[in-house]
């Protein structure tokens, strides 16, 4: 027996309520937002659930939307995979920019451990309850958060190469 | 504040104190990296021991990390490829395929069945050159250097092929949006005929050479283990779960490029140590060498690229006389081309596991998001539970054999 997507959406909306929302699929992958506060919660019940069974957390990374309102600017997103049916979501948690903070997944996979402080590294993105949320790409001492969209690619002060001319800038203008 | 926030020589000095005072033993603190020989990359490992065992370690990671996703969220598709080429230096051609089938992924583009075939012939061959390397160093870690050498030279042949396919060794930069810059020329067949047909009885007279031996088993076997769970739990895709009984294999699980076409099996082990992840990149270039036989024999006819003139360059020649090929050229070059919203999860079956690139367009010509997941960086993490406790020889031979790419590491 196979899980289609609409079993988990029932499943998540049985369970969970107003927590979880905008689902819709893409690229046949099913996609759906979770609260902050309980998105702890639902990968739990993900992974523990019997009928559910997303056993295997695949990917976790941060996004930046500096133009969204206040309350959702940055992003985590999570990819699970049920590997006995082979199903994969994307499960997506919107933060304030001011204050960042999202429950760890540690506890529950221990693959999210260095995933996090990715995020945290380049997002400033905290990560409660993490056991080690330090800087791992970046160097310590650093101060920014390098992928957030103000942090520039490159000095700013450069004259000797324009971009434009070669087709590398985010639009033509 | 936690104390695994403090720098690990600040941490291990008060363990050294308290252990001194304790019973007496003087534990001691090696710092193993940022470039050791037996560490195959620049990556740093600190390490508290008691006298050989290890008691503790912390790795630091980030030697080369060179901002990936950020060059690539200010640039368009078609320059990002040279930047997926130095993730897994070991198999670039695997890179380079997953990204391009993400784009066209996202932008909707149908592949012609040669040009996935032929993508299948140059991953195989790329999780072949990758199996070498690490199946070798493996050798070398447990002191035989023979093998390394005698097989590197057929790493140099498949790198022949490559050149022979896209001008480039390496850092291959191999294909564009769509397929392939250029037809397969017949020297590239010929060579890989040649490849085929020489390099098996090479690879078992590898095998010969340390499968069985008692020294490499000795100093493999119940090395490094890791259970199924614990890899599970810990994130690990490709031989090094599989070594440890699970037959996850993204070309099975969400087959891509028509692997589906192809009949080969997926080699597992049973105590997810060295020796069985040693016999399972093994096993897995005679299933590769078996999926590029069939695809060329299965290759049809057609053109080596799909018909897209959006996003695919069109001949030089046309260029220079055609007014139509000198505007998509241009338009091209320059990044104008129609690129949908959305987003893209699109996952491969690298050298090391799930190589996978999550890709998020908002219209504009470069990527809003970027995220590469990297085997090798989830894969590592793991590394200081399995060794602590081990010998610190064992450590060294556990790092060759999860195949650590500190390309793949840092992005």
């Amino acid at each position: 027996m196979s899980l289609d997507n609409s079993t988990i959406q029932k499943y998540l909306i049985s369970n969970f309520g107003m927590s979880v929302s905008e689902f819709h699929e893409q690229h046949n992958m099913l996609v759906f937002e979770v609260t902050p506060d309980s998105i702890h919660d639902v990968v739990k019940f993900l992974k523990e659930d019997s009928t559910l069974n997303f056993n295997f957390l695949t990917d976790v990374c941060g996004v930046h939307y500096p133009d969204s309102e206040e309350d959702r600017q940055f992003t985590v997103v999570y990819h699970m995979h049920n590997w006995i049916d082979n199903v994969r979501i994307r499960i997506k948690t919107y933060l304030n920019a001011k204050n960042p903070v999202v429950d760890s997944m540690t506890d529950l996979f221990k693959s999210a451990n260095w995933q996090e402080r990715e995020t945290y590294d380049f997002y400033g993105i905290k990560f409660k309850n993490h056991p080690q949320l330090k800087r791992i790409l970046n160097m310590d001492e650093m101060v920014s958060f390098p992928l957030r969209k103000e942090f520039p690619l490159e000095d700013s002060g450069r004259t000797d190469k324009d971009d434009r001319f070669f087709g590398r800038t985010v639009h033509n203008s | 504040m936690s104390d695994l926030l403090l720098p690990p020589e600040e941490r291990y000095a008060k363990l050294i104190e308290e252990k001194f005072k304790e019973d007496g033993t003087e534990l001691q603190i090696l710092n193993l990296g940022p470039t050791h020989p037996a560490t195959h990359g620049i990556f740093q490992n600190i390490i508290l021991l008691d006298g050989e065992k290890i008691i503790d370690g912390e790795g630091t990671v980030g030697y080369i990390h060179r901002a990936f996703e950020k060059i690539a969220e200010n640039r368009p598709f078609y320059q990002i490829n040279v930047l997926t080429d130095r993730l897994n230096y070991c198999s670039s051609p695997i890179n380079n395929t997953a990204w391009w089938m993400t784009v066209e992924k996202a932008l909707g583009i149908e592949i012609p069945k040669r040009v996935q075939y032929m993508r299948v012939i140059v991953m195989e061959l790329a999780r072949i050159a990758d199996h070498i390397i690490c199946s070798s160093v493996m050798g070398v870690d447990t002191g035989a250097l023979t093998g390394f050498l005698y097989v590197f030279q057929y790493r140099e042949k498949i790198y022949e092929i490559f050149e022979e396919i896209c001008g480039a060794r390496l850092t291959t930069n191999m294909g564009r949006i769509g397929g392939f810059e250029r037809e397969w020329s017949p020297t590239a067949f010929k060579k890989l005929n040649e490849f085929l047909e020489e390099f098996p009885a090479i690879w078992e007279e590898f095998e010969n050479l340390l499968t069985r031996n008692r020294i490499f088993m000795d100093r493999t076997i119940g090395v490094g283990g890791i259970s199924a769970e614990e890899a599970i739990n810990f994130g690990f895709t490709g031989p090094n779960l599989r070594a440890a009984g699970v037959d996850y294999d993204v070309r099975v699980a969400n087959p891509y490029c028509s692997y589906e076409d192809f009949e080969f099996d997926i080699p597992v082990g049973t105590n997810g140590d060295c020796y069985d992840r040693f016999c399972v990149r093994n096993a897995e270039v005679y299933e590769s060498l078996k999926i590029i036989r069939q695809a060329l024999d299965k290759m049809p006819e057609g053109p080596f690229h799909a018909d897209v003139p959006d996003y695919y360059l069109p001949p030089k020649e046309d260029v220079y006389t055609n007014m139509e090929a000198l505007i998509y050229h241009f338009k091209i070059v320059m990044g104008e081309v129609p690129v949908p919203i959305t987003e893209v999860y699109h996952p491969v079956e690298a050298g090391n596991g799930e190589l996978g690139f999550y890709l998020i367009t908002d219209g504009s010509r470069t990527p809003y998001r970027l995220h590469f997941r990297r085997p090798c960086f989830i894969i590592y993490q793991a590394y200081n539970d399995i060794v602590r406790g081990s010998m610190l020889s064992d450590a060294i031979i556990t790092l060759s054999s999860l195949n650590i790419i500190a390309g793949e590491l840092d992005a």
